[in-house]
């Protein structure tokens, strides 16, 4: 069986130790030098960035998220011992570890880091799909003549070159499509390297829970819970129109992902499909001026960041949290696509006050889906509102003069708010 | 319930109901069609709890009574029935059935009860009068092109219908508008009609009614309040509520100043523009207007997809002018021309252009020029 060494990367016949330099960690795995679809996960990504920038922090529980109120974006590998989650928030998560470090996240750094993991991820294949900053696809067919190295070499070189060169660990799963690969990056997390086989792959699924598939959310999961699907050899009980039947275009995708079965392919440049921003407050609020300046902010946010893209939204979406956590989302389409903050602005403010609720809120969101390309957008004047082509020639004027002499050249007063 | 029914009388009164009913449904009630047996004919009603149609139809009532059954599935039973089939219709409250004869088929279907389905509440109109279905028809078919969708301005989801002065006369008008585009028809005032309330008509209302207005020769009993409008033909009810909100002042949206006067063949336009758009990647992409003396180019030109380009001789005798429209925008507005030449009527590149048919100032268009 052929068996790879993770530490000094030397490829011999099985064993359970590296016969060059003895020690364990040791990946053997009948199709290890066959397969070529990876995921790479970093370990803990912004807490490791932090604790590699500050090393007191090193042996303490380190979680990044914002404020109290926040949630926590991330948390290290000595808090998570002490029960603490990604996406919890954040006063639950100092109960279980009140001795942790609270750190409000550095994004400029992640973001500069990302970008030095994905210069080390170019050097194995040009087809990368990064799926957020310390997470991507990989799909290496192909390039075993190219680096003379079948790609669970590279893979583990890749890992090597994380630890060495940017002091971060990362884990690896190795399989032959996206679904498998990214379920096996989290199969022995942390500076774990795992592979989900094509012969084994029906064996692996079967007693597992379908909440393994990934964008698998609370309603599909409901529903296949309705329908007494738990775990994989439940829904392979299925027929595909059945499963079409009862989940619509999801049940041709379950059907053959319970068959292991997953036919994306790994695209670099995925598309972007919405451009969105939010805000946890400090304390809930129901003031509308408060909220109104948070729209304004959120929308100009948006805004910036779809001129610089050279998109435009057709569908503005405003999302509110209430106190007790619920979520409020409304949408609405535009009759051309915008990239505008006024008008994404003017379109928010309108959802908000047909949400008809009075508040108080914890989070505020703006976004823009159903892109189209900025030569699209803002073309049309409107009739009612004669007005409008005068402000988005203002809002243009002002992006000059912040172009020239800095974002806080020029600002609205309701920006202030 | 017992009654004998014609096919054909059967399937035209259930399909207008049917067509009420909402596809996607949580009350279950609501995707039912209330029957009632009474007299010498039977009424076939169908609601979304917003718009109301009462389909009568005359039958051989054997046994009087009433029953609520699916209306998608009744329709398409009836549908599918031979034609010229007499169908006898038995509804048992015992066991809750419904049964369908016809020759030897025979169907039986679950029923609600009749006291669960909504019936609208009768409202007090403030006008009732009486118009030709063929001016109802024109007023709507040629200004429901402009009804908004966009949800955060729902009170342009429909057409504004109101008395209006025109010319020193009373008119009954109807205006719909976009934001992008807006029709302003107008029509004799009818007798009666002088107090009644502006009120918007929803869009899927404008759809049910156009139903009743095929025949030209029909006359349509309307009666109009503040939160309702009611459409009648002898056999069909169409009452509705009507959008709650305030149409926006559109006098200020019609321009008044315009000169630069082009008047051009609206097939021949229409099809030019058409032709030229075809090379736009979308089919918003902007249609240019190169307006010289007596001539007119028209153009696309999209980098991605290739350039277009024609020529159409017009009457055009003011200063050079260069303007864009959506291409969509424009042949909707050309295809409302029917009789004579469109007359169109510019400013500038920025302003909103008045588009009419030759002098007739009864039906006026108006669009939003883009950036080309």
């Amino acid at each position: 069986m052929p068996a790879l060494c993770r530490d000094c990367l030397t490829t011999f016949d099985a064993g359970t130790r590296c016969p060059a330099c003895g020690r364990p960690r040791v990946l053997s795995h009948p199709e290890l030098f066959d397969l070529s679809i990876a995921h790479m996960d970093c370990d803990a990504f912004y807490a490791s960035v932090e604790k590699r920038d500050d090393p007191s922090l090193r042996d303490q529980p380190v979680i990044i998220g914002g404020g109290r109120r926040g949630v926590v974006s991330t948390a290290c590998y000595i808090a998570r011992i002490r029960g603490v989650r990604s996406a919890m928030p954040m006063f639950q998560a100092l109960k279980l570890c009140p001795d942790a470090v609270v750190v409000k996240g550095r994004m400029s750094a992640y973001v500069e880091v990302s970008r030095q993991i994905r210069a080390l991820m170019d050097d194995l294949t040009p087809v990368v799909e990064p799926l957020s900053l310390d997470e991507a696809f990989m799909d290496l067919s192909g390039t075993a003549r190219l680096h003379g190295k079948p790609p669970a070499v590279m893979l583990a070189t890749l890992l090597r070159r994380m630890e060495t060169e940017l002091g971060l660990s990362g884990s690896v799963g190795l399989s032959h499509n996206k679904f498998l690969a990214k379920v096996a990056s989290d199969l022995d997390k942390p500076r774990g390297f795992s592979v989900i086989g094509l012969a084994e792959t029906q064996d692996f699924l079967r007693n597992r829970s379908v909440r393994l598939i990934w964008g698998v959310g609370g309603h599909t999961q409901a529903a296949l819970d309705q329908a007494g699907i738990r775990t994989f050899a439940d829904l392979l009980r299925w027929e595909k129109p059945q499963l079409v039947a009862r989940f619509g275009g999801m049940g041709d995708r379950l059907w053959h992902l319970a068959r292991g079965e997953d036919r994306r392919l790994v695209q670099r440049n995925a598309p972007v499909k919405s451009i969105s921003n939010e805000t946890t407050f400090g304390e809930d609020t129901a003031d509308a001026d408060i909220l109104d300046g948070h729209i304004w902010r959120l929308a100009e946010n948006v805004a910036d960041r779809a001129k610089a893209k050279g998109k435009a939204g057709r569908t503005v979406t405003l999302k509110l949290k209430r106190a007790n956590h619920r979520i409020l989302s409304r949408q609405a389409s535009l009759t051309e696509p915008t990239q505008i903050a006024d008008r994404i602005y003017r379109t928010a403010r309108t959802l908000f006050e047909q949400v008809g609720d009075e508040g108080p809120y914890r989070l505020i969101g703006v976004g823009i889906s159903h892109l189209a390309e900025a030569a699209d957008a803002d073309t049309g004047g409107d009739l009612l509102d004669p007005q409008a082509v005068k402000r988005a020639g203002a809002e243009r004027a002002t992006d000059a003069i912040r172009a020239r002499f800095g974002p806080d050249a020029i600002m609205k007063g309701r920006a202030l708010r | 319930m017992e009654f004998s029914i014609e096919r054909a009388a059967l399937l035209k009164a259930v399909a207008q109901a049917q067509s009420v009913v909402e596809r996607r449904n949580t009350i279950p009630i609501l995707a039912n069609v209330l029957i009632e047996a009474e007299g010498d004919s039977v009424s076939f009603r169908a609601t979304d709890l917003d718009i109301e149609v009462v389909d009568q139809a005359p039958a051989k009532v054997v046994r009087a009574g009433s029953t609520t059954v699916n209306a998608v599935t009744f329709h398409e039973i009836v549908r599918k029935l031979p034609d010229g089939a007499l169908v006898t219709i038995i509804g048992d409250t015992a066991s809750a059935r419904l049964s369908v004869e016809a020759g030897r088929s025979n169907f039986s279907l679950a029923t609600l009860p009749r006291e669960d389905f909504p019936v609208m509440a009768s409202s007090e109109y403030e006008a009732n009068f009486a118009a030709p279905a063929k001016v109802l028809r024109r007023l709507f078919d040629k200004s429901k092109f402009a009804i908004s969708t966009e949800e955060t301005r729902y009170y342009l989801n429909g057409v504004y219908m109101h008395v209006a002065d025109f010319d020193g006369r009373q008119v009954l008008r109807c205006v719909a508008t976009d934001g992008h585009r807006l029709a302003r028809i107008d029509a004799e005032l009818p007798e009666n009609a002088g107090n009644m309330p502006g009120v918007i008509v929803p869009r899927k209302t404008v759809g049910e009614l156009r139903k009743l207005l095929d025949d030209d020769d029909a006359t349509i009993a309307v009666s109009v309040s503040e939160t309702k409008v009611r459409f009648a033909t002898p056999g069909i009810t169409l009452t509705s509520k009507v959008i709650d909100g305030t149409f926006p002042d559109y006098s200020r949206v019609i321009p008044v100043g315009n000169t630069k006067r082009l008047e051009v063949d609206a097939a021949d336009f229409a099809q030019a523009v058409d032709r030229v758009a075809t090379v736009s990647s979308e089919r918003s992409r902007a249609v240019k207007l190169a307006l010289d003396e007596d001539r007119l180019v028209l153009s696309v030109n999209a980098p991605d997809s290739g350039a277009a380009e024609e020529e159409l001789a017009v009457a055009y005798a003011d200063e050079p002018l260069e303007i864009g429209f959506n291409a969509k925008y424009l042949l909707e507005i050309a295809s409302q021309v029917d009789r004579e030449n469109a007359v169109f009527l510019f400013n500038s590149a920025g302003d909103p252009t008045l588009m009419r048919e030759g002098n007739d100032e009864t039906a006026v268009y108006v669009v939003m020029p883009m950036r080309v």
